[in-house]
């Protein structure tokens, strides 16, 4: 038998409120920056293959909607620093060992492009729109001639922003749950998942809704081997990575864990698009609900579990 | 040069003397602590063990807080001190994440906070609060790169242990555990 006390005031739990700081906010910019890395990643995949007319609301609405995720999400990031005010002190330095500078530098370069990007078709999409002003025309014209170049690099940067939302918990070593490389390949899956379901949600043209249906379908396969994965990871791993593993398996978030996200999350809705893509009729708002649902609950899981994780001496 | 603290677990009666010396030598504020003292017990009757520890921040050698800081305002000091400079502290509770220690806090003024070995009085010459106020001296500081300074002897002629080794922070604490 060991048992170990506090005797001075350190980490009662409930009462010292210091060793868990990540809550909501953080897992609500995990989940719409893997959102809108998911969008920019199609969007700009189909502008290079040159498809954009077959997916118009990819490039388009969804674009919208990524750039107002990442607005949200920034503005939670910032909502959740507590020393808000010095914020700045991140672009004046460039550190590639933490993956918050890396990670806070791409979100920048792909915010600015993904507005230029919405900037560019504010025409299409709102026609009776007008910029008044010649030179904000002229640079609009600018701006939709070098799409394609804007797409390129939204492209590779979409995937480390993807990654990125999972490599910014794995990191941290002190946090076993976290401390698992395939966190930043599972969270780009359901980034990618969940960008997927946004374009289906919005989409009313048949082929972009069927064809992002199969993709968002393979997409979720992957994850649940991910998941798999991650678990059968833990699982042969080491006293710490056992111990941390029983919060999703054996603990307090077993049942958010499978019931709100690996079933209502992933494999209920699969079901459905499966379902769907067979010829059935079956309205997809409501996998595409499930799957942006699930994709919030398994980051507010992931977040709050990891941090009840620790070494165990 | 490398700073390093060691402790004697057999002497440490736990009063809490070095948290208190602590909170006032740093204006620690109120409801927080740089350094705490643990009390573990193992074994059962009539074989039982009991084991004190004051622990703060290890200021490792492989520190995960300043290698996960995207400001650089966590940083590591001559003599392998880690520190935190507020004025670059973002508050985005990183290297919180990172410590095996939780050995980092917020600070009510929203940079983070944490023991740094007295960095201002090991500079006027003086031993860190925690150190000079201990009543049975079960605690001692200097440098490990002198082999002849009072922290290596201890470690050269006693058994210690360090916490969490497993984490590869390579921890500058050490606990005399015989």
């Amino acid at each position: 038998m060991q048992e170990e006390i506090f005797i001075s005031g350190r980490n009662i739990p409930n009462i010292d409120p210091v060793l868990q700081v990540w809550h909501f906010p953080i897992s609500l910019y995990l989940f719409l920056g893997g959102m809108a890395a998911g969008i920019i990643f199609f969007a700009s995949l189909f502008t290079i293959m040159r498809k954009e007319k077959d997916f118009p609301t990819t490039v388009k609405g969804a674009m919208l909607v990524a750039v107002i995720a990442i607005s949200v999400g920034l503005v939670a990031l910032m909502y959740d620093l507590t020393h808000m005010f010095y914020a700045w002190q991140l672009y004046t330095t460039i550190r590639l060992e933490s993956p918050m500078s890396w990670g806070a530098w791409v979100l920048l370069i792909v915010s600015l492009l993904s507005f230029l990007w919405v900037f560019s078709y504010s025409n299409e999409m709102f026609p009776k729109w007008d910029w008044k002003f010649d030179f904000i025309k002229k640079f609009q014209a600018y701006v939709i001639e070098n799409r394609r170049t804007i797409a390129m690099i939204l492209l590779p940067l979409s995937v480390i922003l993807g990654i990125y939302t999972g490599i910014l918990l794995s990191a941290f070593n002190a946090r076993p749950l976290w401390n698992n490389p395939i966190l930043g390949p599972l969270f780009l899956t359901s980034g990618l998942s969940t960008g997927a379901a946004a374009i289906i949600l919005f989409s009313k043209n048949h082929y972009e809704k069927h064809l992002m249906t199969k993709i968002d379908l393979a997409l979720i396969i992957l994850e649940l081997g991910l998941i798999i994965h991650l678990l059968m990871g833990m699982a042969a791993g080491s006293a710490v990575q056992i111990e941390a593993m029983q919060v999703l398996v054996n603990g307090e978030f077993t049942v958010m864990f499978f019931v709100f996200v690996v079933i209502l999350g992933l494999i209920f809705p699969a079901m459905l698009e499966g379902i769907e893509l067979m010829g059935r009729k079956i309205p997809s708002i409501i996998p595409a609900l499930l799957i942006l649902m699930g994709g919030l609950i398994f980051r507010m899981v992931m977040v709050e579990a990891g941090q009840l994780t620790r070494y165990l001496y | 040069m490398r700073y390093a603290m060691v402790i004697d677990t057999l002497k440490c009666v736990g009063c809490s003397d070095c948290v208190v010396a602590c909170q006032t030598e740093n204006n620690v504020p109120e409801g927080f602590c740089r350094d705490w003292v643990t009390e573990s017990v193992s074994g059962a009757y009539p074989t039982v063990e009991l084991e004190l520890k004051s622990e703060r921040c290890n200021h490792c050698s492989s520190a995960p807080c300043v290698r996960c800081c995207p400001t650089g305002a966590s940083h590591i000091v001559e003599g392998g001190i880690v520190l935190v400079t507020p004025n670059e502290c973002i508050g985005c509770g990183a290297c919180i994440e990172s410590c095996p220690y939780d050995a980092r806090f917020q600070h009510p003024e929203g940079h983070v906070d944490k023991c740094t070995f007295c960095h201002h009085r090991l500079e006027k010459g003086q031993l860190p609060a925690c150190v000079s106020v201990c009543p049975t001296k079960c605690m001692y500081f200097g440098d490990l790169d002198d082999a002849s300074s009072e922290v290596s002897q201890l470690l050269k002629s006693r058994k210690y242990k360090v916490l969490a080794p497993e984490a590869g922070t390579k921890p500058n604490v050490y606990y005399l555990i015989k």
